[in-house]
């Protein structure tokens, strides 16, 4: 570990144990991990933290496994392996990260970097909020777990304590259809102007939902969920009732809390959220029911 | 400037001791310290894709990597590719396909295509198309730029998995 | 193309032949402007006004001087020569005096030990500013009352007005549709930034190697600055990473050499991403109202139009793209009845010139749209009315000027229209459809629709400009072997004008080994590597030079030999085609070295009341069909295809050619669908590449490419100039379909989504709170 005295320290711990001493004894050190969100702010001087905590040694952050009956990932496993090896148990994390960025950002974008960076922007974080996942945080007074929709707290500002680190997330493996969908200006390599996910949950009846880049933070639409859950027919797998899908677009858009910005309107963002949630229902509800053949 | 950690890094096969700035990028390590000038800077934020190395054998932006993460790892560059004089297959199908007009971001270009091939993602235009995104053409290059990545792969057997 | 009888060299005009830099480029060995480096060389940084409009009440760089490393600091008091520079007029400060009339302009420079520390004492420079209201709308700009900014232009802030006067300027007609339509800021982002190396002479000159579009007219702006003959300021061309008009006007050139000169030492400036938006002009934001009258059976009887520009802060080029907006402005038709004013206007925004189009794209989106909207009144193909009106050779210009070489604006319409349209989207392959793997639809909602637009562009410098190129063309024997050089100060951008050079040299002199000397200003000006012309006119100095060479060796020749020889194919031959000599056997140790400066036909100033005159010297065409697939729910474009047709005149190079339709034709796109510089008050809000968005190879659809070889007899080789025409009718082709597909007006561009699918909502509202994004 290189502890020199310098105008950013750079700190290079090799175990988990040893990263949550150094962040205590050094709570201004800033997390690094993919580095996609740090370096634009390193490169365009709009920060310069006293030190960087390097976190990509550190093998037990880099591996997902299966833990409790959840999927387990670790804070610096990037999107290319989540697209990869995830696909099947976490497909809605998993089309989510296939639009982060650019293929070169993949190999290197973590969820834990996205989930450090707190945008509400992350694309990351619709799928997490929709797939009911638990962030694991850790210090050296010991770890705890919080929801993910008890996370963020504002644009870039998270429930994360000075001497925390996020470690993992856990989510479910999906038991029923998974959906996300992002709206950008242009058809590869873009930041989403609004993203929505959908995850229905059969074996209990609810439904999970998650808002990007429409609010300070991302969101959840909680009566879009309560109404969606009511009217579905779980058991019996009729179709969508006529206005459902209507309705349910129509409250997702009410629990968005967009602006205007250089990359679309208020207004925009609202419809469009609207409209990807009433598709992405009725994408998820014909795969839930079989009928018709699109995944 | 302020001061420097030691790393070690082995860049194109050749094994390099350099003391560098916590802060500094690894593009700006391989061009400014390494004379490495292929790699190039295009927007400083991973928007371009025109310092695209080759880190571990995985494409990286090479503006969004301190150099610092670098230790002990193998890089390689635009400039690392070609063995002997020969040019890589990649190299050829874009002197070839006129895969370029300025140039400037066919390294990137050219090192993507690399790992697109050995990722398994060029066997279909679309694929090509999808997996090269992250590298910006201003000429437009990119008919003649998704016609190299398909004959290079198919030479390199990269079309076939 | 085949001329050949005997053995002939390869990479003659007509082949598409390698690069010589393309070795080079491959394997990341060109040298960029960004890639240079001299020992002890420091490392220059800008200052720049964060107001669009402010008085700067004082300027201290004190404590900037005092930072380890730092080596100098300099400001307008610095700047020996006339602090002004600019390619119309000079009325652009090198660093700011008592103003700054643009958000980004320089006010100071530094040099020191690294990059890093310039930076630092960039921030240590204190500058007092009185903030001012800036003057943003360009049509508020020319009314009664508005501030000025330029006192000394006679117009106000009017900077140029052109008034075409044609026919019966108030023909009334049957069927009339008027429209208003915007254009917005595009940028030509290239992806090399703005970068050079200026090392300080013993002669108390200069060196500056530098990435730009026209080395000479650098030369001349930087020598007056630096209060310097421009013998002292001596340019080379360093590797230029894309230029399209960009990098037209200066940016870096004199900062650097103020820099060398003070210290001494070599100085290296590279701007990043963010700076280049600010370190260079774009295009002209337009507003564009039209008129246009037609009878009954869609024959146009009139246009009349109203074209406002706005120029920004400085001149720029702006008086040559208000003339080429206005000459250029009601397309490639036929109207016997005119009336056009174009102006050409000064605000606090960022300043525009040079992109590839010039003019005439702004003016296209909307002649373009105008007549799909006649189309649309008579309920005619919107193919056939462009068809009926079209020009052709022999037609008459709006100002007077007759077209004297083929205008095949009919041919390329019907090639473009008649090509087999591409099959529907697959709709379980997301890479198929609007929004991409982002997943928005599955075919919910998605509309197709087809579109066509054609285009006009004059080709090389007009209105009476004396637009020359000079090139000086050596033949030597090496080893045995006859070797060409070939020198010109005219600049490779990536069009592949080397190659070029190469092919003109190897077809007028049949000698294989030719080589392109480095483009520096040891030679005369080549012009600008702009509006189409390097092809036609340093083409036309290569040719012209080679052509001596050849002559002088065929003299000396016939003297050494005793009877007269004809040089084919490398040899020298008899008339009855007998070989009578090698050109090694000729000329032995002797070098025949030929300069030539050689000019196009002329052109002449436009009437200032009628704008009646012979401006240009070519006209080049272009036409476009779009297809396109519209998420007309979430206004989500995809382009599907676009097919182009394209008169070349010759295809020197058939491979450059059609990479120039591709590139063309994707910049277009990027305007009709993507690409704004977004400003705000004055106020820049998207100065990078996460917000300003350029296709990505996603984005670009195939391309089916129709290439004319109508020759123009006035022309070497009978060329035409190639690279602009297809950014121009892309852009209207594309926003057709996408009308075509969505039943909306869309009447400005970039389209966004917002224009798309929110109803009622016929163009973009302007954020009224604009707040830089978190992400």
């Amino acid at each position: 570990m290189n502890t020199a005295v310098s105008t950013m320290e750079f700190l290079r711990p090799a175990t988990l144990a040893e990263a949550l001493e150094t962040k205590a004894a050094h709570p201004e050190a800033v997390p690094l991990a993919g580095g996609t969100d740090l370096m634009v702010e390193l490169n365009f001087d709009r920060r310069r933290p006293p030190a960087l905590l390097d976190l990509t040694r550190i093998t037990e952050l880099a591996e997902w496994s299966e833990v409790d009956g959840h999927i387990r990932i670790g804070a610096t496993v990037p999107y290319a392996r989540i697209i990869t090896e995830l696909g099947s148990r976490l497909p809605g994390l998993a089309m989510a990260a296939r639009t982060v960025g650019s293929p070169q950002i993949r190999n290197r974008g973590t969820l834990g970097g996205n989930l450090g960076s707190a945008s509400p922007a992350g694309d990351g974080h619709p799928p997490l909020l929709a797939g009911h996942a638990t962030v694991e945080l850790a210090s050296v007074r010991g770890s705890r777990r919080v929801p993910v929709d008890a996370f963020f707290l504002g644009p870039k500002r998270s429930v994360v304590e000075p001497d925390e680190l996020v470690v993992a997330v856990r989510v479910p493996p999906a038991t029923g259809p998974q959906q996300f969908a992002k709206v950008g200006p242009r058809n590869a390599m873009v930041i989403a102007v609004c993203a929505f996910a959908l995850a229905l949950h059969p074996e209990n009846g609810t439904v999970g939902t998650g808002i990007g880049s429409a609010g300070p933070t991302p969101l959840r639409a909680r009566d879009a969920e309560e109404f969606l859950a009511a009217e579905l027919d779980w058991a019996g797998g009729r179709p969508l009732p006529e206005g459902v899908a209507e309705r349910f677009g129509e409250l997702v858009a009410a629990a968005a809390r967009p602006i205007d910005d250089v990359r679309g309107t208020a207004a925009y963002r609202g419809h469009a959220l609207a409209v990807l949630a009433r598709r992405t229902l009725t994408w998820a509800w014909r795969d839930h029911t079989g009928r018709g053949s699109c995944g | 400037m302020s001061n420097h950690v030691a790393v070690t890094v082995r860049v194109n096969g050749v094994d390099r001791e350099i003391e560098v700035d916590p802060r500094a990028t690894l593009t700006e390590t391989l061009r400014d310290r390494l004379g490495l000038t292929g790699t190039k800077k295009g927007c400083d934020r991973g928007e371009c894709g025109a310092c695209t190395v080759l880190v571990n054998g995985r494409r990286v932006l090479s503006c969004m990597t301190l150099a610092v993460t670098a230790h002990g790892a193998e890089v390689t560059t635009v400039e690392g590719l070609s063995s002997g004089g020969e040019l890589h297959p990649v190299q050829r199908a874009f002197l070839e396909n006129d895969a370029f007009q300025c140039g400037f971001c066919t390294p990137g270009q050219v090192m993507s295509a690399v790992a697109c091939i050995a990722e398994g993602h060029a066997t279909s235009d679309d694929e090509i198309r999808e997996w090269m995104s992250g590298n910006i053409c201003r000429c437009a290059a990119y008919p003649q730029i998704v016609a190299s990545v398909a004959k290079a792969a198919a030479e390199l057997g990269g079309a076939a998995r | 193309m085949s001329t050949a009888t005997r053995e002939t060299v390869a990479g003659r005009v007509g082949d598409s032949a390698v690069r010589p830099d393309a070795a080079l480029k491959v394997r990341g060995e060109f040298a960029y402007s960004s890639d240079l480096f001299a020992d002890d060389m420091l490392w220059g940084a800008t200052l720049r006004s964060p107001h669009p409009h402010a008085r700067i009440r004082s300027i201290d760089v004190t404590a900037a001087l005092t930072l380890p490393g730092v080596y100098a600091a300099l400001t307008h008091a610095d700047v020996p020569g006339e602090n002004r520079y600019g390619l119309d007029h000079r009325d652009q400060p090198v660093l700011a005096e008592d103003v700054v009339r643009y958000q980004g302009e320089p006010v100071a420079v530094v040099a020191a030990d690294h990059p890093e520390t310039a930076r630092r004492a960039l921030d240590r420079i204190a500058v007092d500013y009185q903030v001012l209201d800036p003057v943003v709308d360009a049509e508020l700009a020319m009314a009664e009352g508005a501030p000025v900014l330029h006192p000394e232009c006679p117009g106000g802030n009017v900077l140029r007005h052109v008034r075409i006067r044609r026919g019966d300027p108030e023909a009334t007609a049957e069927v009339v549709v008027t429209g208003e339509y915007r254009v917005g800021m595009q940028d030509q982002a290239f992806l090399g930034p703005e970068s050079g190396l200026a090392v300080p002479a013993e002669d108390g000159g200069v060196d500056l190697h530098v990435a730009t579009q026209w080395l000479h007219v650098d030369q001349s702006q930087v020598a007056h600055a630096l209060g310097l003959p421009p013998e002292k300021v001596r340019l080379t061309l360093a590797g230029v990473g894309g230029a399209f008009g960009a990098r037209e006007d200066l940016s870096m050139q004199v900062h650097a050499c103020l820099l060398a000169l003070r210290t001494r030492r070599p100085v290296k400036m590279v701007y990043g991403r963010e700076e280049s938006f600010f370190g260079h002009v774009h295009r002209h934001p337009a507003l564009l109202r039209y008129e246009h009258g037609a009878d009954r059976h869609g024959r146009l009887v009139s246009v009349r139009a109203e074209i406002v520009l706005d120029g920004g802060a400085y001149a720029s080029s702006t008086p040559a793209v208000v003339a080429n907006a206005a000459t250029l402005g009601i397309g490639p038709y036929q109207v016997p009845n005119v009336r056009m004013d174009c102006w050409g206007v000064y605000t606090n925004n960022p300043p525009c010139g040079a992109m590839r189009g010039f003019g005439a794209v702004q003016a296209c989106f909307a002649y373009e749209s105008q007549m799909d909207k006649l189309a649309e009144r008579l309920g005619m193909d919107p193919v056939e009315l462009r068809i009926r009106n079209a020009m052709r050779e022999g037609s008459t210009m709006p100002t007077g000027q007759v077209v004297d070489s083929a205008a095949p604006v009919a041919e390329l319409l019907r090639r473009v229209r008649d090509k087999p349209l591409p099959p529907p989207a697959d709709p379980t392959d997301p890479r198929d459809l609007p929004g991409g793997v982002a997943n928005t639809t599955r075919g919910d909602g998605v509309v197709r629709g087809v579109g066509y637009g054609v285009g006009i562009k004059n080709v090389a410098f007009s209105e009476g400009f004396d637009d020359y190129s000079t090139a000086r063309v050596r033949l030597e024997v090496l080893g045995g072997e006859p070797v060409v050089s070939v020198h010109t100060a005219a600049v490779e951008v990536g069009q592949g004008l080397v190659t070029v050079q190469q092919q003109i040299a190897r077809t007028e002199l049949g000698i294989a080994r030719v080589t392109v000397l480095p483009a520096d200003t040891g030679v005369g000006s080549a012009g600008s590597s702009s509006a189409s012309r390097q092809s036609y006119v340093t083409g036309g100095a290569v040719k012209a030079a080679c052509e001596r060479v050849r002559d002088t060796l065929c003299a000396l020749a016939a003297t050494r030999l005793g009877r007269e020889v004809g040089l084919v194919d490398g040899k020298l031959v008899t008339a009855d085609g007998a070989v009578a000599a090698s050109i090694a056997d000729v000329l032995g140790d002797e070098v025949i070295e030929r300069t030539v400066e050689w000019r196009h036909r002329p052109t002449f100033p436009l009437d200032p009341l009628t704008g009646q005159g012979n401006a240009h010297t070519q006209y080049a065409f272009a036409a476009h069909r779009a297809v396109v697939d519209v998420d007309v729910e979430l206004g989500l474009v995809k382009v599907v295809e676009l097919a182009c047709a394209q008169d070349v005149g010759r295809a020197i190079n058939p491979q450059a050619v059609l990479g120039q339709i591709h590139g063309g034709s994707a910049q277009g796109l990027g305007l009709a669908v993507m690409e704004e510089i977004q400003v705000v008050d004055g106020t820049v809000r998207n100065p990078s590449f996460t917000d300003y968005l350029i296709p990505t190879i996603v984005d670009m659809p195939p391309m089916v490419v129709d290439v004319l070889e109508l020759a123009d007899p006035h022309a070497p080789y009978g060329l035409r100039g190639v690279g602009e025409p297809p950014t121009i009718s892309s852009t209207p082709a594309i926003v057709a379909a996408i009308r075509a597909a969505t039943g909306r007006a869309l009447t400005r561009v970039p389209v966004r989504p917002d224009d798309i699918a929110l109803a009622g909502s016929a163009s973009r509202p302007v954020p009224s709170r604009p707040e830089v994004p978190c992400d």
